[in-house]
């Protein structure tokens, strides 16, 4: 089998192993000295650093290495240091401080924006998106329009409670189904639609008549949206005239919301965040533009 | 045997399997019919319809055989068993190309997740587990049972051991394959990344492995020569850790003996362990030692050059086999895993670099003297290629298993992309090579149907691999410093939607290089089923110089 004892049959070539498997052959050539040398370098840097380090179990316990490290303690460190910068940065005065106080003082609404703008990204992005602009059925919060008042108190009330979230003293009152329930014939709902639209110049339902909505409106919708359909934020009830629409502006969304009612949810955050926390957000989202 | 050689029986072998597929196939379909989950019933049936498949393909064999099985030589020269590594060949190509093109749609999935389609059967968390066992275990498996069945016959010159098991092997395999694949469709998952599939289907896998494993210590120890072949230690270690591996990983108890479900028998921190020692493990042995098998024959054989250092082979052999079994705990650092064991995943990673690197030597070096070969050979291309990605993964890998740098990479996409420079460059490439060089072998052809096609391939896939893994060390890099920059007064400087949104044009760089890869395999396809056609598209042209032809192993002996 093995006719060489020479590199691929080559005299000059280096020495094999004598053997060969289907044809191929081993040159016995020594291990590379880089690749040993390494290889020893790295079962010495090894070697050290089970010295240094926790490394090997006993029967009970483990080597705890000689610098005493300890993952663990390490991190209940570096917890402990963070929580140190915040007290000193005002934290605790955060907790105790009113929304008011806070934005009367600087170095107070320095930390409160920064904790807002982190509780926001964790917490509220998912819903209103990351800039706050909001999307179809979720408030942008940027706009001066606010269903349950845009006062920093108001914006902290709606985040400690929600609304409609199962809390007691969260928002409630529904936008009701007035044609799942037989309260208004589709021809009405048509009409109340094309005359809310018309109230910010929008296109309504083609040959809907204004005056027959503007009747529905004032029999029907009026009691919460306010005779001037500039809404009640004491019922969550939005203005109407503002052009601003939470579920669509098309003449079929807007009947579908008085077909089918509304009732968006937005979660408690008491008990989840701290009041520190909320009052942050509520500095925050108040700063982001469209606060009163 | 010899007696009466007019009548024909049936071989010991042949009447007991015969007699375990009609019994399993009985048993099989009663399990179905009272099955307490619906994925069950149908994994039962899919059982038992495959043992019903295997009878019948028992008795039309049977049939067509002649009277005396298969002889172990013919005109003294061994009578190699080819035909299931024909399969595992044929099978590794169609589950690579499933593969590759599960993982394109994942990949565009992230870029933009309504291409779930809305539907579970089609969401990201189902395809993922399809994508990698497509590609890992039915794509690189059938790769490693294939050549593994091969380069055991030729460097012992013995025929296969077994008569039925070759067979039961690659089939066996397959039909996991099927099982594990259809599962995750359904949803059926223990959760174990990389070893997802329930109890019933590891159970079938074990089965089939052991007889793997004997089939091939049952070929070493018939074999007609001296010394056992380096590439056959390679394949050693991996079919007897895999077994190891899985087995332990994979201990559970059912809910019931007629459902999907089970419960590990490890718990928390001891369950992660022994994930992560597997999963790790996984890529030692079978996607480094089992691939190092494939290149420590095919390389010097293809490039017709001795091994560079026999010394080398078995100092990186043992030594790889010894450190790579404590890697593991490095995927569970800054976890709850205790310090120690940390310290130990840690530092046995940094020691298996240069025992890894010395595969890569071995195989470059070998090329010495015959580096010309490169420009005018591009399968030989394909195997250089793959060692370059195997030695940059097996430095990488060591790297990030530092503790200091791992909180940085952990749970990035920086380990996305460190997994595809070693899956796509080392894996996929040195199949590639392999399956290039076994193809024309296996069916008695000079070359493949056309080495310009292996040209393109090689160029288009290297493009794609260049892409995804660019951009995902990029993205994994952003990703990681965005998670940890923090403002002076403590917080956290980015959320988490916001790194999400960052990484979303890597995402389809990222998948546009997967689409570039599966491109190159598409080419491949056409051109080994052309090679296996009898075509021949470079007739006009010359083929590179007769080292190219195989020789002593290449044209397959007397069939």
């Amino acid at each position: 089998m093995a006719d060489t004892a020479h590199g691929g049959g080559r005299p000059d070539g280096p020495e094999t192993t004598g053997h060969e498997w289907d044809g191929i052959a081993e040159y016995n050539n020594p291990l590379p000295r880089w690749w040993l040398y390494t290889l020893y370098a790295t079962v010495v840097w090894s070697l050290c650093y089970w010295v240094a380090y926790p490394a090997w179990p006993l029967v009970s316990g483990y080597t705890g290495g000689v610098l005493g490290h300890s993952q663990r303690r390490a991190v209940l460190d570096e917890i402990a240091a963070v929580r140190r910068d915040r007290e000193a940065g005002g934290q605790a005065r955060l907790a105790g401080a009113t929304v008011a106080e806070i934005r009367a003082d600087p170095s107070l609404l320095r930390l409160a924006l920064a904790t807002g703008k982190a509780a926001f990204g964790d917490n509220c992005a998912a819903c209103h998106g990351l800039s706050a602009t909001g999307r179809t059925g979720y408030p942008n919060l940027q706009d001066d329009d606010w269903l349950w008042g845009g006062s920093p108190e108001e914006i902290e009330r709606t985040i400690r409670f929600g609304a409609r979230s199962g809390h007691g003293e969260a928002h409630g009152g529904d936008m009701p189904a007035f044609g799942r329930d037989g309260v208004l014939p589709r021809g009405e709902i048509e009409a109340v639609a094309s005359y809310v639209l018309s109230l910010s110049g929008k296109p309504g339902f083609p040959g809907a008549s204004l005056d027959k909505g503007a009747e529905t409106f004032a029999a029907t919708c009026a009691a919460c949206h306010g005779e001037g359909a500039a809404g009640n934020p004491e019922a969550g009830a939005p203005n109407l005239t503002d052009a601003i629409w939470l579920y669509g502006s098309s003449p079929e969304q807007v009947a579908a919301t008085v077909t089918d009612g509304r009732r968006g949810v937005m979660p408690a955050w008491e008990g989840r965040l701290d009041a520190a926390t909320i009052k942050s957000l509520a500095v925050y989202v108040h700063g982001l533009g469209g606060g009163r | 045997m010899a007696a009466r050689p007019s009548s024909k029986y049936m071989t010991e072998g042949e009447a007991g399997l015969g007699l375990i597929l009609v019994v399993g196939a009985f048993a099989c379909a009663l399990a179905s019919a009272r099955a307490v989950d619906a994925p069950f019933g149908v994994h039962m049936a899919m059982f038992a319809l495959a043992a019903a498949a295997g009878f019948a393909a028992l008795l039309k064999r049977y049939e067509g055989r002649p009277v005396e099985p298969a002889p172990q030589e013919r005109d003294g020269r061994p009578n190699y068993n080819l035909g299931p590594v024909k399969f595992a060949a044929i099978a590794a190509m169609g589950w690579g190309i499933a593969g590759f093109t599960v993982g394109c749609i994942i990949a565009f999935q992230l870029w933009a997740p309504a291409l779930n389609l809305g539907l579970e059967y089609t969401s990201f968390g189902r395809l993922r587990p399809l994508h990698t066992s497509a590609v890992i275990f039915a794509f690189g498996g059938n790769v490693l049972i294939g050549t593994s069945l091969y380069v055991v016959q030729r460097t012992c010159r013995a025929r296969l051991a077994g008569d039925l098991a070759p067979w039961f092997v690659v089939l066996g395999y397959n039909l996991f394959i099927v099982v594990a694949g259809t599962g995750y469709l359904m949803g059926v998952t223990q959760s174990k990344e990389y070893a997802e599939p329930e109890w019933y289907a590891d159970l079938w896998l074990t089965v089939v492995w052991v007889v793997y494993l004997l089939v091939f210590l049952g070929t070493i120890a018939k074999r007609r020569e001296p010394h056992i072949f380096v590439a056959n230690w390679f394949y050693l270690a991996f079919i007897v850790t895999i077994a190891m591996l899985h087995i332990v990983n994979n201990l559970a108890m059912p809910v019931s003996l007629l459902g999907s479900k089970s419960y590990p028998l490890f718990a928390g921190v001891q369950d992660a362990l022994i994930q992560w020692w597997y999963g790790h493990n996984a890529v030692g042995f079978f996607l480094t030692a089992g691939f190092l098998a494939i290149m420590y024959y095919f390389v010097p054989k293809r490039a017709e050059r001795p091994i560079y250092s026999y010394r080398l082979s078995i100092i990186h052999f043992w030594a790889l086999i010894f450190m790579y079994i404590w890697a593991g705990p490095h995927h569970l650092h800054y976890t709850a895993l205790p310090d120690w064991a940390q310290t130990l995943g840690m530092t046995f990673s940094i020691m298996l670099w240069m025992p890894s690197w010395g595969g890569m030597i071995n195989g470059l070096m070998t090329l010495s003297g015959a580096w010309d070969r490169l420009r005018t050979d591009p399968v030989l291309r394909f195997m250089v290629v793959s060692l370059a990605f195997y030695g940059m993964a097996t430095f990488e890998g060591p790297m990030m298993a530092i503790k200091a740098v791992n909180s940085l990479s952990h749970y990035t996409d920086w380990t996305i992309g460190h997994v595809h420079s070693g899956a796509l460059g080392w894996v996929a490439y040195i199949s590639f090579g392999a399956l290039y060089c076994l193809v024309p072998w296996l069916w008695n052809r000079r070359e493949v149907y056309s080495l310009k096609l292996v040209e393109w391939h090689f160029w288009i896939s290297t493009l794609g691999i260049v892409l995804y893994i660019s951009a995902m060390w990029v993205a994994g890099i952003m990703q990681g410093l965005m998670w940890r920059a923090y403002n002076d007064l403590g917080f956290l400087e980015y959320s988490f939607v916001e790194t999400v949104e960052a990484m979303r044009p890597y995402y389809l760089v990222r998948a546009l290089g997967g689409v570039l890869f599966l491109t190159g395999a598409l080419i491949m396809a056409y051109n080994l089923a052309m090679t296996i056609a009898g075509r021949t598209a470079d007739a006009g042209h010359p083929l590179p110089a007769s080292p190219a032809l195989p020789t002593a192993a290449g044209l397959a002996p007397a069939k």
